[in-house]
């Protein structure tokens, strides 16, 4: 855990604020690790046609969302004494939107697992496995990244995560027209195909939240939001 | 939140072991330059320009060769530590120091284009056109008419006491306490409430039409209410007046000004957009102040 001494936020002249602010990061990147466990496990349950750990990711989930509520609780409780500014108040505010782009991939791991209790009850046929290994590993390393980021306030790793979104998006395209071979060279093929489909499409997503939590974090660093801006821009940003 | 998973958990935790934040060093002391002020302190459409001026007690350099335009009707508000230089500063655009011995004021002040410090100058027409408010409410102790008529009639402003009258009741009126007072003008100033005095204040400062008002943390003394009353009235006065307020509520610069200038023993080290500086400040120590890191 980063103790109080090196740590940006833990040098205000009230402790209790340092020791409030680092919960929250705390906590933030607890819920951070959760999440990449639980999309972990669903690519694996897939892989392995394990209904029994998809069960327990569904189950987790409620979990993840309970996290949310606390963490936003406690962002809101912060605002509300100590009113942040500059750069405690970038945190406090990114912390809020990056919980729901954190839930929002605890969701994906979820309909990941659904369908992978759905593609096991149909019967094992491992098309398509190959590209979602693959770009799930890559998502997953994305997220990874982007966490670290965060909690390294590291605006020049942030910067390789907005760039990587697009490879993802390439990698995507490429499988979604591999599947659709499949799908043409035998319509009994389509219904498994289509639920695979659906799995690279909620990776896809994953890569996206973190895309999002790494721009959240060159705001938190730099303080320009770089949302909605070519990676250019935030090139030119994170240079500065 | 200590209900999750216990092997998520302990590999969430191994994660966050992982993540031990790396910080670079940060230097011990900034060094602030002389002079050098980061942000924008010049605008093109200046009340005042102030070019490096010092400002001297006895041997003591309260001020360092601060440079900074004031914009006409804009509010801009000084913040900084305790004996960073901001009342001080303030109190050089009225000429506030002089009636202080052992002041001593060096640098271009000008007010209009025109010098402030001119010997020839007449002060008290200065203090007509700069008029100024302080931290404690300080009525005169007479009645709540005569603390506003107060200023028009020493500077033969009424002939009439009809125009006096007309006077006083628009001064209230702005300060936003004509309706609390307009049947008790010939109470004393000095049985009102905390917040009322200030707003008579106020009301006292307005009454000679002055062009620029300084306000030196005037809502210390005064609770939230009263507070967030004197708040609303400097949101109506920027628009006819250009206002200077000095203020320790970091809250209340960033509620009530236009730009912010950042104080730090004698030097101005910041001054930008407020939105800006709450933020993102550019400065170090701005950032360290506003935040709560030293005081």
């Amino acid at each position: 855990m980063p103790t109080k001494k090196d740590d940006v936020y833990g040098d205000h002249i009230s402790h209790k604020f340092n020791d409030e602010l680092m919960e929250l990061k705390t906590e933030f990147l607890k819920m951070g690790g959760m999440v990449e466990a639980q999309v972990e496990n669903a690519i694996q349950a897939l892989v392995d046609g394990d209904g029994h750990m998809a069960d327990e990711i569904r189950a987790n989930d409620k979990k993840v969302d309970r996290m949310e509520v606390e963490i936003d609780e406690e962002a809101t409780l912060i605002i509300a004494r100590r009113q942040p500014t500059a750069r405690d108040l970038r945190l406090v505010i990114s912390v809020i939107k990056m919980v729901a782009d954190l839930e929002r991939v605890g969701d994906e791991a979820k309909k990941i697992a659904k369908l992978a209790i759905k593609l096991q009850e149909e019967g094992q046929a491992p098309r398509g496995y190959v590209e979602v290994r693959h770009i799930g590993t890559h998502v997953l390393s994305m997220l990874h990244d982007a966490l670290d980021a965060f909690a390294r306030l590291d605006s020049e790793q942030a910067l390789r995560i907005m760039k990587e979104d697009k490879r993802v998006d390439e990698e995507y395209q490429a499988a979604a027209r591999t599947l659709l071979t499949f799908m043409m060279e035998d319509t009994r093929n389509i219904s498994r195909c289509m639920s695979v489909m659906w799995v690279l499409r909620a990776l896809e997503r994953v890569g996206d939240h973190a895309c999002n939590i790494a721009e959240n974090v060159i705001f938190m660093v730099k303080g320009e939001d770089v949302r909605h801006t070519p990676v250019e821009e935030a090139e030119k940003v994170v240079g500065r | 939140m200590n209900s999750i998973n216990p092997t998520i958990a302990s590999e969430a935790s191994q994660l966050n072991e992982e993540r031990v934040p790396v910080q670079e060093e940060r230097p011990a002391e900034t060094v602030i330059e002389e002079g050098k002020t980061v942000g924008k302190p010049y605008t093109d459409n200046a009340k005042f320009k102030l070019r490096d001026v010092d400002v001297f007690y006895g041997d003591t350099r309260a001020i360092k060769k601060v440079s900074l335009d004031i914009g006409r009707n804009e509010v801009i508000a000084f913040i900084g530590p305790s004996g960073c230089g901001k009342s001080t500063f303030l109190r050089c655009l009225n000429r506030m120091n002089d009636s202080i011995d052992i002041c001593r004021v060096k640098g271009s002040l000008q007010l209009d284009d025109q010098n402030i410090y001119d010997p020839k100058r007449d002060v008290v027409e200065l203090r007509a056109r700069v008029g100024m408010v302080f931290q404690k409410p300080n009525p005169f102790p007479k009645s709540i008419y005569d603390n506003v008529a107060y200023g028009p009639r020493i500077h033969g402003l009424a002939n009439r006491k009809a125009d006096l009258d007309e006077m006083v009741e628009n001064s209230l009126r702005k300060a936003g306490l004509w309706e609390e007072v307009k049947d008790r003008l010939d109470a004393t100033a000095t049985g009102m409430s905390g917040g009322q005095q200030q707003r008579l204040c106020i009301a006292r400062a307005i009454a000679v039409s002055p062009e620029v008002i300084l306000m030196d943390e005037p809502c210390s003394a005064l609770d939230p209410i009263a507070t967030a009353k004197v708040e609303e009235l400097i949101a109506e006065m920027s628009e006819s007046y250009t206002i200077v307020i000095v203020t320790h509520s970091m809250q209340q610069a960033a509620r009530v000004s236009h730009r912010t200038a950042y104080f730090h023993l004698g030097h101005l080290v910041e001054v930008n957009e407020t939105n800006k500086v709450f933020t993102s400040p550019e400065h170090e120590l701005t950032e360290s102040y506003i935040t709560g890191r030293f005081g």
